[in-house]
């Protein structure tokens, strides 16, 4: 690996300042699960990597019935899946962030960090689209929030702009009681996902108020399923309604054919999958 | 250009000139001579390099060394009491659960770290608890044997 200054300052505007003055040869470390290995390989070559972890308030994992969910930039998979918060609130989130990598993964790597790489296969992308989640990024002009769908602008590629990071994830705290399912197609536990799905559902007197269908792997960014969510949206839930939904769901999908498998067998999978999801997030809702 | 940290491993205090490319895996293996971990794979897929870093299992090979400044790691070599084995390791000792052994040094510390999370686990539970460690020999059957017998006291 070819060497680099080190920094770890403890505060955002530090690091903001860092990143400004040094400009492409920096690189920004979390969990260092993605970044140390694209540097052992030598796909980047930052002469500086600037480590965020001593700066304290990026590892704030809190919640409130007011402002929901927070998810600071160095807070790691393993803590979110185990908090009791997220698991009352947000138990997709749970469910996906248990699928990262294995348990040594994630110990160190963090939610904020995953999303920043991009990669449309993210496995925790689809439940944080499916919860709402928004993107607070800070850089040299000060502060800006987004939606995660505005986030990921293609693979790899987010909307954080020169010398700035994101600092934090937000989920909207929970309306109503809600359903939810998530699955993924997976060749092992360990490997990267097939295809993904996240469903969540919000309902009142029997009828889908909130729906919202995200899926993973199948496009060039985590998609959400606008089509399908409008097939369900308003209506009383029945097994036809939900294999209509899951069938345009796979319509919507845009998968690609590469190592893993066929574009074909993704998109059979989004129908198969989101079928699931939304069995799922109606039988905690004993909507089905 | 090398710096100084400091970092606590298996209840020792070290202070080493490190640098900054330098992974946990490399500083705990060149530097401080404490080759129990191993390197199978430096890419966090394989488990081999497992250290416990606060308590909690991770791929040492993907961790710079500053990145532990001023932190707890336990290896391998940290679970013995002179003599007196784990009851882990005495564990995969008893069932047979080593074969070349590469693999046994992160193995048992993500045993070790399940039991000390989750004293009872289920065998599906044991497999999840292990999944980020990989075997080419044994087929897991006795390490599962093994985990389930020291969790059995």
């Amino acid at each position: 690996m070819k060497n680099f200054e080190y920094f770890d300052p403890t505060s955002v505007g530090e690091a903001v300042a860092l990143l400004q003055q040094h400009a492409e040869s920096a690189k920004v470390l979390a969990g260092g699960t993605d970044l140390f290995l694209r540097m052992h390989r030598r796909a980047v070559l930052p002469d500086v990597v600037v480590d965020l972890k001593r700066i304290a308030e990026l590892a704030t994992l809190s919640y409130s019935d007011q402002d929901g969910l927070h998810i600071g930039a160095t807070v790691t998979h393993g803590a979110v899946a185990e908090h009791a918060a997220v698991l009352q609130h947000y138990g997709a989130l749970v469910t996906a962030a248990n699928w990262v990598g294995s348990l040594q993964t994630r110990h160190r790597g963090t939610v904020v960090g995953n999303l920043c790489n991009a990669s449309p296969a993210a496995d925790a992308a689809p439940a944080l689209l499916s919860y709402g989640a928004m993107v607070t990024i800070v850089g040299p002009d000060g502060l800006r929030e987004m939606p995660l769908e505005a986030f990921f602008q293609g693979p790899g590629r987010t909307a954080l702009g020169p010398a700035e990071i994101v600092t934090a994830l937000r989920l909207p705290p929970p309306q109503s009681r809600h359903g939810w399912g998530y699955a993924r197609r997976t060749r092992t536990v360990i490997d990267i996902a097939l295809v993904s799905s996240c469903v969540v559902i919000q309902a009142s007197n029997g009828v889908c108020d909130e729906v919202r269908v995200s899926l993973g792997a199948v496009g060039p960014i985590p998609l959400r399923a606008a089509q399908a969510e409008a097939v369900l949206r308003g209506q009383q839930p029945s097994a036809a309604l939900l294999a209509e939904a899951s069938r345009v769901a796979a319509e919507e999908s845009r998968p690609i054919s590469d190592v893993r498998c066929s574009a074909e067998y993704r998109k059979d999978m989004v129908e198969v999958l989101s079928k699931r999801c939304m069995e799922s997030a109606c039988s905690m809702l004993q909507m089905l | 250009m090398k710096r100084l940290m400091t970092l606590t491993v298996n209840g020792t205090p070290y202070e080493v000139a490190i640098e900054p490319r330098q992974s946990l895996l490399q500083l705990l293996r060149e530097e401080l001579h404490l080759t129990g971990t191993k390197e199978g794979c430096s890419e966090g897929e394989c488990g081999a390099c497992t250290v416990l870093l606060d308590g909690k299992t991770v791929d040492s090979c993907l961790i710079f060394a500053l990145e532990v400044q001023g932190r707890e790691v336990m290896t391998i070599e940290g679970l013995a009491q002179g003599d007196q084995l784990h009851p882990v390791q005495k564990a995969f000792a008893e069932y047979g659960a080593v074969q070349c052994g590469f693999c046994t040094p992160g193995m048992i510390l993500a045993a070790k770290a399940l039991l000390d999370s989750n004293p009872h686990p289920t065998e599906l539970e044991i497999r999840q608890g292990i999944s980020g460690n990989l075997c080419r020999c044994t087929g897991y059957v006795k390490i599962v044997e093994a985990i389930q017998a020291a969790a059995r006291g």
